[in-house]
C-alpha cells in the first residue's frame, strides 16, 4: 500500500519521458553527422562550388572528402537492398547494390543533405528500402510497442509481488495476479 | 468475467495476427510501389535497335501503356517473351520496353531472334531510369494511365491470364476515368 497511484503515475511518465528522451537523442545525433541539414541552400550551394567536384571519387569509390566518405558508409549500412533484403546496399555485391551505392555517393559528392538522400529512395522503393524506420504516426505502434510491452510486464510483475508479500509466509504462493 | 475474456481475447488477436502473418499464399518478398498513383519518371533513352534514335514516354502522356523491365540475363523475362508477343499482337496499348542493366548487342540479337512486342526499347546500360521507377528485378511491368500517373506493377513473368486478369480491367476502368 505504500505506492499510491500519483506515485505509480509518476514512475509511468519517467519511463515514458526516458523513451522519448533517448529518441531524441539518436535523432539530434542524426543531425549532428548530418553536416548538409540546418544551413542555408547557399552555403550548401557554395560549399560544393568551392569543393574539388572532379576528381571527388577515387577508383575504388572512395570519396576523397573524409566526413562525405563517413556519411557514405553511416546511409549505406541503413539503407536495404531489396534484391536480398535482408543486407544493406553497404554489404551487399548485387548489381542493384553497387548502382544505389553510386547514386548515393554522386548525391552526397553534389551535397545533398542525409534526408535528401533518404528520401530520394523511399520515394523510389518505398519505406521498406529504410532499416529503422522514421518516428512519424502511422510508425507510432512500431516504436512505442516495446515501450508499452515493457510498462505492461512492469505492471504485471508489481501486482504479483505486491499480491504475494501481503500474503502470510507459511501460505502456499497462489497464482497469477 | 475478465479473467477468461482476457486470455481469450488475447488469442483470438494472435490468431488473426498468425492468420494474416503465416499466410502461404503471401509473398513476404513482394513489395508495394510507392510509385502507385504518382506520376510515372520520364525518361528519354537511345532505342536498343538503333542509338541514333531515342525512346521516351513523354510523348505517350494521355495514353494508358505499359512498361516493361526486361534484360537478357534475366530467364523468367524469356519466359514471358511469348506473352508479350502475344499481348502486343491484340494492340490493346502500346508496350514500352526499358532494357535494364543489358549489353545492346544481346538485347538487339534477343528482339531480332525472338519477335519485339515493344513499340519501342530504351536502353538503361547503367541502370538510372531502373532507380527512378523503384525497379529492384525483373521482369517488372508497370501500368501507366492516361493522367501520367503509375497504377499497377506486377512483379514476375507477364502472362496471358495475368493481362487478362489483372490489366485488362484497370486499362478498362483506366480509359472510362480518362474520357
Amino acid at each position: 500500500m505504500n505506492r499510491s497511484p500519483a506515485r505509480r503515475a509518476r514512475i509511468a511518465a519517467l519511463t515514458l519521458v526516458l523513451a522519448g528522451a533517448g529518441e531524441f537523442a539518436c535523432r539530434a545525433a542524426d543531425q549532428a553527422a548530418d553536416p548538409v541539414a540546418g544551413k542555408a541552400p547557399g552555403q550548401v550551394a557554395g560549399q560544393v562550388a568551392g569543393a574539388p567536384a572532379v576528381q571527388a571519387v577515387d577508383a575504388n569509390g572512395q570519396i576523397e572528402d573524409q566526413g562525405l566518405q563517413a556519411r557514405f558508409e553511416r546511409i549505406t549500412q541503413e539503407l536495404r537492398c531489396l534484391v536480398c533484403q535482408n543486407e544493406s546496399i553497404a554489404d551487399s555485391n548485387a548489381d542493384l547494390a553497387v548502382d544505389l551505392r553510386q547514386q548515393v555517393r554522386e548525391m552526397l559528392v553534389a551535397g545533398k543533405s542525409n534526408a535528401a538522400i533518404f528520401d530520394f529512395m523511399t520515394n523510389r522503393y518505398g519505406e521498406f528500402v529504410r532499416f529503422s524506420p522514421p518516428l512519424e504516426p502511422k510508425t507510432l505502434l512500431i516504436w512505442g510497442a516495446p515501450f508499452a510491452m515493457l510498462l505492461l510486464g512492469g505492471g504485471i510483475i508489481y501486482r504479483v509481488v505486491r499480491q504475494r508479500s501481503r500474503m502470510p509466509l507459511d501460505d502456499e504462493p497462489a497464482a497469477g495476479p | 468475467m475478465w479473467k477468461f475474456l482476457l486470455p481469450f481475447a488475447a488469442f483470438v488477436a494472435l490468431a488473426v495476427l498468425f492468420a494474416f502473418g503465416l499466410n502461404p499464399s503471401r509473398d513476404i518478398h513482394a513489395l508495394p510501389s510507392p510509385l502507385i498513383g504518382k506520376p510515372a519518371p520520364t525518361f528519354t533513352l537511345t532505342d536498343v535497335l538503333d542509338p541514333a534514335r531515342s525512346v521516351s514516354n513523354a510523348p505517350l502522356k494521355g495514353q494508358v501503356y505499359v512498361l516493361n523491365v526486361w534484360a537478357t540475363w534475366c530467364a523468367p523475362c524469356r519466359e514471358e517473351h511469348e506473352a508479350l508477343l502475344a499481348i502486343s499482337q491484340q494492340h490493346v496499348v502500346p508496350i514500352i520496353g526499358l532494357n535494364w542493366k543489358d549489353q545492346r548487342e544481346r538485347a538487339k540479337q534477343w528482339l531480332q531472334q525472338l519477335g519485339n512486342p515493344y513499340q519501342g526499347v530504351g536502353f538503361d546500360g547503367d541502370g538510372r531510369t531502373a532507380i527512378d521507377w523503384g525497379v529492384y528485378g525483373a521482369p517488372e511491368t508497370y501500368l501507366v494511365d492516361g493522367q501520367g500517373r503509375v497504377i499497377f506493377k506486377f512483379i514476375s513473368p507477364m502472362t496471358q491470364q495475368v493481362w487478362d486478369t489483372k490489366f485488362m480491367p484497370l486499362i478498362a476502368a483506366a480509359r472510362r476515368g480518362g474520357a
